[in-house]
């Protein structure tokens, strides 16, 4: 017992004396997140992406290894509105990590620089899994992603004073690029205003109105429910009389659904990246959209 | 004393005004300065604010731009009003209960070999029950506190402080402390709510070993190393209040646990946690009720040391990423138990004692698989072995050991299946089927139960 509490004490002393590293260590709750921080905190961060984009960031399990890593984080960068409630809070809690508390500044939201759309009128859980403060798959609108940006620069400048004048710099660049990008994706991306797509999950909710997509159907009957056979048919019935162009599936779905809809309403099914790693294009954050813009581009030529 | 005080106030008045008529003192042109600098600093604040509102103003049309640019705070789910309930805690509820068909007489259930506990043991009555009504309370107190409780609620009207605790935030280096009556964090099963358990009930080893889970008053520390791979050692003491330890009325800590666990990834797919701990308690007079050779009810009781090791792991493994469409989980834990001490036969009648040694052992493992989205299926495995203890009454001759009924040895066990079906996070119906020995008479009893599982309010979120 006495020699148990002695290892555990030099251990201790050991830790304590190891030299702090330079980067700022960051834990990133999507790779999207985790992609962001890094066009601006370049070698001055070091990042962990807590999901995959095969991954629902609903459901996600509470894993060691994510608080091991969230124990030694200077920051969490997550998407909040409850995106991660169901783990998030957990990896914070047995982290024993003080300076990623909610209210922290090592602990960041996305969604608190953001307004964010369907909002649900009514807070019931028959309605399926909503999100009381709205819809939090922000990150399919560019628009977003150059917001949320700002608010992270000051965030990091604010844990890393010493290097604030470099990321504000990286920021700059970033948003330059960025800008111009979003001009493109917008002109390459103008002959698809207006077209009807089904889509999986209220998950491309922003993508659709960054684009002007017409949403015509959802095939998840209520957020998070998955969708029953009778569901379906009642859905074959309504989209027979104005059918969609494209079903579109992100990488993480399970495409049988989607599958079986395709065929019955002949619309073509085309997978998304969703998020950055989600397909082999979509490396980085420009690839994400990149990506997304050429699939929908190329099935609906 | 009074005057004192009067005193103290009014050099702690002066000190504070007299700065103050020194401003008034200064020159008029120290002021002008400041009202510019102030001027200027508006100045450049409104430009900013002006060159944003153009930004905005050029921002494409149907963009969120022109909705709220400004950062917007959470909405709270209560009143804005003032009327005192945005700080309400997060409040859950969990609602359970099952139909149940047991073949044999569920009034005869026991672990053959191992002395009751008096806990919350065996399948339960037939028909239909209602199961533990659990509600928790949880917010921070303070940026230095958490805290949470507990209640359960039970079929019987009676509602019981399941757990109740403070937790810290803000400790450095990594550690936490907890303080309270909490489940202790000895193996892995033994600090998950029974609405968040793979099957309907806990393995044989926990229900032998501690009448369902280990809990006490008391106070835990922990301690997670900054290193990728997870490692948390902790300690905890407490008053002994539960199984296998019982309530001394002595002051200072009352038995210690240790525990410690490592976990990490294997590749994409696969996560896993491996644990050890040992729990060094003491009771004093833990009476246990049994039949004697004639039919008769009588009291014995133990008095001595109780220690218990255990070695746990689970490993999830989820070839696809996504946990929801296929995972499987595996999970184990063995775990044995040395107590020596002084066994008292019939204490309100012959109340004869002498010496008492045993070393007892049991184990689980189980698997479940999630091989469709909503539903999964389990399979679990439990054996104990209650060893031969050494009972001097027993040696000696003085008694047979046909007067220690509960204490002959035993090799109990049980099979069971599972499957269940989750339409959503917040709801779970399940059946469970066991082949349960309990008993190690090697007459297997039949139990058969469906169950439910709602959960209503604030959206829990679970460990590993």
């Amino acid at each position: 017992m006495f020699s148990f509490i002695r290892s555990a004490l030099a251990l201790l002393i050991l830790a304590a004396a190891l030299p702090a590293h330079a980067a700022l260590k960051v834990l990133a709750t999507t790779s999207d997140w985790g992609a962001l921080v890094n066009e601006i905190g370049g070698d001055q961060v070091n990042v962990y992406t807590a999901t995959s984009a095969l991954q629902d960031v609903h459901r996600v399990d509470a894993k060691p290894s994510l608080v091991a890593r969230a124990r030694t984080a200077d920051l969490v960068v997550a998407t909040g509105a409850e995106l991660e409630i169901g783990w998030l809070p957990v990896l914070i809690q047995e982290s024993g990590n003080s300076r990623i508390q909610p209210g922290s500044p090592g602990y960041f939201e996305a969604a608190s620089v953001l307004s964010l759309l369907e909002k649900p009128e009514r807070f019931d859980r028959s309605l399926g899994d909503i999100h009381p403060q709205g819809n939090p798959h922000v990150q399919l609108d560019p628009r977003n992603i150059a917001r949320v940006a700002q608010a992270l620069t000051d965030r990091l400048a604010q844990l890393d004073g010493a290097h604030a004048q470099y990321f504000q710099q990286r920021a700059k660049d970033f948003d330059t690029r960025w800008q111009a990008a979003i001009k493109r994706w917008e002109s390459q991306a103008a002959s698809l205003k207006g077209t009807p797509v089904v889509v999986m999950h209220s998950d491309q909710t922003y993508l659709c109105r960054w684009l002007g997509l017409q949403q015509v159907a959802a095939i998840e009957p209520k957020p998070g429910m998955p969708p029953t056979a009778g569901y379906l048919g009642q859905l074959v019935t309504k989209l027979a009389a104005s059918p969609p162009r494209v079903i579109m599936l992100n990488a993480y779905n399970d495409p049988k659904a989607a599958k079986w809809l395709s065929e019955r309403v002949h619309a073509p099914t085309v997978v998304l990246p969703f998020s950055v790693g989600g397909t082999p294009e979509a490396k980085d954050l420009f690839g994400l959209f990149d990506d997304t813009i050429n699939r929908l581009l190329a099935v609906l030529k | 004393m009074m005057s004192c005080k009067a005193l103290a106030a009014l050099l702690a008045l002066a000190g504070m005004t007299l700065p103050v008529l020194g401003h008034a003192a200064d020159d008029v042109a120290s002021l002008r300065a400041e009202m510019q600098a102030l001027k200027n600093e508006y100045q450049t604040r409104v430009e900013a604010l002006e060159q944003r509102i153009t930004q905005l103003e050029n921002a494409p049309v149907g963009g969120l731009a022109e909705a709220t640019p400004a950062p917007q705070p959470a909405p709270s789910m209560g009143s804005a009003g003032g009327t005192g309930t945005a700080f309400n805690p997060a409040v859950s509820l969990i609602l359970s209960g099952n139909y149940a068909h047991i073949d044999q007489d569920p009034e005869t259930w026991r672990i053959g070999g191992f002395m009751p506990s008096d806990g919350e043991v065996g399948p339960g009555e037939r028909s239909f029950n209602l199961g533990e009504s659990e509600l928790t309370l949880a917010a921070n107190v303070d940026p230095y506190f958490s805290a949470q409780m507990t209640a359960a609620l039970s079929a019987e009207n009676e509602v019981e402080v399941e757990e109740a605790f403070f937790r810290t935030l803000a400790l450095p280096s990594g550690f936490t402390a907890k303080g309270g009556r909490f489940f202790s964090g000895f193996g892995y099963l033994n600090e998950v709510h029974s609405h968040a358990w793979d099957f309907a009930d806990q393995p044989l080893v926990y229900q032998a070993f501690f009448g369902g889970q280990f809990k006490q008053e008391g106070l835990q520390a922990k301690w997670l190393a900054p290193t990728d791979l997870f490692i948390e050692l902790g300690a905890e003491t407490g008053n002994g209040s539960e199984f296998p330890a019982t309530r001394r009325n002595r002051n200072g800590f009352n038995g210690a646990t240790l525990f410690a666990h490592v976990g990490g990834d294997y590749g994409d797919a696969t996560s896993w946690r491996a644990g050890a701990a040992y729990l060094d308690q003491r009771a004093e007079d833990r009476a246990f009720e049994t039949i004697d050779e004639f039919g008769l009810p009588l009291t014995n009781a133990f008095t001595g040391k109780s220690r218990t090791w255990v070695v746990d792991g689970v490993l999830k493994w989820t070839p696809v990423g996504d946990p929801n469409r296929r995972q499987l989980k595996l999970q184990g834990e063995y775990m044995q138990r040395r107590e020596t001490g002084l066994l008292a036969f019939d204490t309100e009648g012959s109340d004869l004692t002498d010496d008492y040694r045993s070393t007892q052992s049991g184990w689980y493992l189980q698997g479940v698989y999630q091989f469709l989205p909503r539903w999964r299926a389990g399979l679990r495995y439990d054996s104990l072995d209650s060893g031969t203890p050494r009972i001097a009454l027993v040696d000696s001759g003085e008694l047979p050991l046909s007067a220690f009924p509960a204490l002959l040895p035993a090799d109990p066990d049980r099979i069971s299946i599972m499957l269940d079906w989750n339409p959503s996070e917040f709801s779970r119906l399940r059946a469970q089927f066991d082949w349960d020995d309990a008993r190690g008479e090697n007459d297997w009893d039949h139990v058969l139960r469906l169950q439910y599982i709602y959960g209503i309010g604030a959206h829990g979120a679970h460990k590993f």
